[in-house]
């Protein structure tokens, strides 16, 4: 569905993003994870086929979005990060205008904008004007507006950002059936919980390189322990005590508040740092998440 | 909201591939773009109307008639054109009106589809090109245009100053020169990466020496020479003697006649290409 070899974009002389390769099979859910700036966003753009690549090969739904942006993005979904819904309009005419767009009968369109406002939960609000919406509720009314041409691959830049957990699980649970249904999902986030419940495959990126690529499961197995031990010994304390723990787990993580030892065996470790003569003030043993993983990849903090 | 997480969104799906067709919005995009805008404007409908029928009718009490009323009479035989100064003014009245209209339209929805909503990025971001967007947006420019100028044609029909016979052409000229000049607001509109005042800029320094200095008044040639360029430049100028020589018969040259046809649709060529331009690089960048 979507191919990308060596796609680069460059505003000015500042490579945004640096000649990445990955491919997008049909039906499945790929997710783009990365720190602030890394690129997740002007990748988003290129793939759907509206922001210019400055370099590299890039084939969607085996088009090339150079020569044929409009055939393209007909059969697309996007939810952009910024909502850009009309404030002016109604909550109903947003969908009913972006269907227009894609050249949808005002027929067909009566019938989808009451599925969509079903699936977005603003069935009371239809005849808001979306400036009236809370935030979460104007994001909704973005993800249901990119659903109104029943898209070949949906594209979600961090679709959750401003929704309340419950919206979110919903949110969720639709997704996981537009998935069912075939549909092609790329999806950003900064939620790693959401990149483990909806990815398939996730591609993590950092200054406009890929650092790393795999399921979640692969990544967490490659890039970090089975257990996590965090101690906490005061925010003041952490560091210095930090020197002390060195040798003790795989790998040490230093935060601000606490310090991560990524561990074959959490309650080990702890063992190792009481016999030093060390108290946290707490500690707790956890499994490893993508969470680790992000850290370990786009962390400045490393102390191997 | 429902707190039933596991109700069934019942939600039909046969796919893209078979229910979008690319194109359709490839041939008819520039329509979806105006029939936004026009939903758009609808909601302003009542203010449209007030301020389309409403300005004229001051306009015309106040200048017109006071001082048409004071001009006429003390020109009395030697009137300008041998019109009455209503006549005279009539058409520069409707070349600001179109202006004006046209204007409108293009330079606030051009910020809103830009910068304020980035509704622009929305639309492209379906099968909408740059290109469609920008002949979408003057086409709704241009309905507007026309219902502003024949509202005020509708007044100075009421007033005397204008026939019936002639609103066609001037309903044509003045149309015509809002095109001309909107297209150009609506590229240079694109080019400005937020208001900051701009606007208001181009409406002093811009917009009112051209209503001032264009033979709104006076005939042009009654100016200094050193400022009559600025009538000459404007396509304020250009309707308002086109408009004279085809309504009341002011005499005119024909390579003038010719001129004043071609300054809009120059005008509008060169606005047209700046803004398919800018259009399709802010949205690609
Ligand atoms: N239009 C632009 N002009 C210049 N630089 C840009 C432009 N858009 C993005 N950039 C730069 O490109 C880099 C990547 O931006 P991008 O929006 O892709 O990041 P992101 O990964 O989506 O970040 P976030 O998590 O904050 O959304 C940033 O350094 C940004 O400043
Ligand atoms: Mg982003």
């Amino acid at each position: 569905m979507i191919v990308a070899k060596g796609l680069t974009k460059v505003y000015g002389d500042f490579k945004a993003v640096d000649g990445i390769d990955f491919t997008v099979r049909r039906g499945e859910s790929f997710g783009l994870l990365g720190p602030n700036g890394a690129g997740k966003s002007t990748t988003m753009k290129m793939i759907a086929s509206t922001s210019q690549r400055s370099g590299g090969d890039l084939l969607i739904l085996g088009k090339d979005p150079n020569k044929h942006g409009p055939e393209i993005r007909a059969h697309l979904g996007v939810v952009p990060q910024q909502d850009n819904l009309d404030r002016e309009l109604k909550v109903w005419e947003n969908l009913m205008i972006y269907g227009r767009y894609f050249g949808l009968s005002r027929k067909f369109l009566k019938g989808k904008i009451e599925e969509l406002l079903e699936f977005a939960q603003l069935g009371e609000k239809r005849n808001n004007k979306t400036e009236e919406l809370s935030g979460g509720m104007k994001r909704r009314l973005t993800i249901a507006r990119g659903l109104v041409n029943e898209p070949e691959i949906l594209m979600l830049d961090e679709p959750t950002t401003g929704l309340d957990p419950q919206a979110r699980h919903i949110l969720w649970d639709r997704l996981f059936r537009l998935k069912e249904l075939g549909v092609t999902l790329v999806i950003t986030t900064h939620y790693m919980d959401e990149a483990e419940q909806l990815c398939d495959r996730l591609m993590v990126m950092d200054k406009g390189k890929i650092m790393a690529e795999g399921s979640p499961a692969e990544l967490i197995k490659k890039y970090s322990s089975k257990e996590v031990l965090e101690v906490r010994f005061g925010s003041e304390n952490n560091a210095a005590v930090a020197k002390k723990l060195e040798g003790i787990g795989e790998r040490l993580e230093i935060l601000p508040d606490r310090i991560l030892v990524y561990a074959e065996n959490g309650e080990k470790a702890l063992e190792q740092i009481v016999k030093k003569g060390l108290h946290p003030v707490t500690s707790l043993v956890r499994r490893s998440s993508l969470e680790d993983v992000f850290l370990r990849l786009t962390g400045r903090t490393l102390v191997d | 909201m429902s707190m039933d997480l596991s109700t069934d969104n019942k939600m039909t799906w046969t796919g893209a591939k078979n229910i979008v067709d690319p194109q359709v919005s490839i041939r008819r995009g520039a329509l979806y773009v105006a029939e936004n805008r026009i939903r758009n404007m609808l909601k302003w409908w009542s203010s449209i109307i007030a301020f389309g029928l409403g300005n004229p009718t001051l306009y015309l009490l106040s200048i017109g008639i006071g001082v048409g009323t004071l001009v006429d009479n003390s020109l009395g035989p030697n009137a300008i054109d041998g019109v009455s100064y209503l006549t005279f003014l009539a058409p520069a009245l409707l070349a600001t009106a179109g202006i004006q209209g046209a204007m409108d339209e293009v330079t606030w929805p051009t910020m809103e589809g830009f910068v304020w909503d980035r509704t622009f990025f929305s639309m492209n971001a379906t099968a909408i090109t740059g290109n469609q967007i920008v002949n979408g947006v003057m086409l709704a420019a241009m309905a507007r245009c026309v219902l502003q100028v024949f509202l005020y044609e509708l007044c100075l029909l009421a007033f005397g100053a204008i026939t019936l016979e002639s609103m066609p052409i001037l309903l044509l000229v003045s149309s015509l020169a809002g095109l001309g000049f909107a297209s150009l607001m609506l590229a240079f509109s694109a080019s400005i990466k937020d208001d900051d005042g701009v606007f208001a800029l181009v409406g002093r320094f811009v917009i009112t020496p051209m209503f001032m200095f264009s033979g709104t008044f006076y005939p042009i040639t009654s100016m200094p020479i050193y400022l009559q360029w600025i009538g000459w430049i404007s396509p304020q100028w250009h309707a308002t003697n086109l408009g004279r020589a085809l309504s009341y018969g002011m005499p005119i040259e024909s390579w003038l006649l010719i001129l004043h046809w071609s300054v809009f649709l120059i005008m509008a060529v060169i606005g047209f290409a700046w803004a398919h331009r800018v259009f399709t690089r802010r949205l690609e960048a």
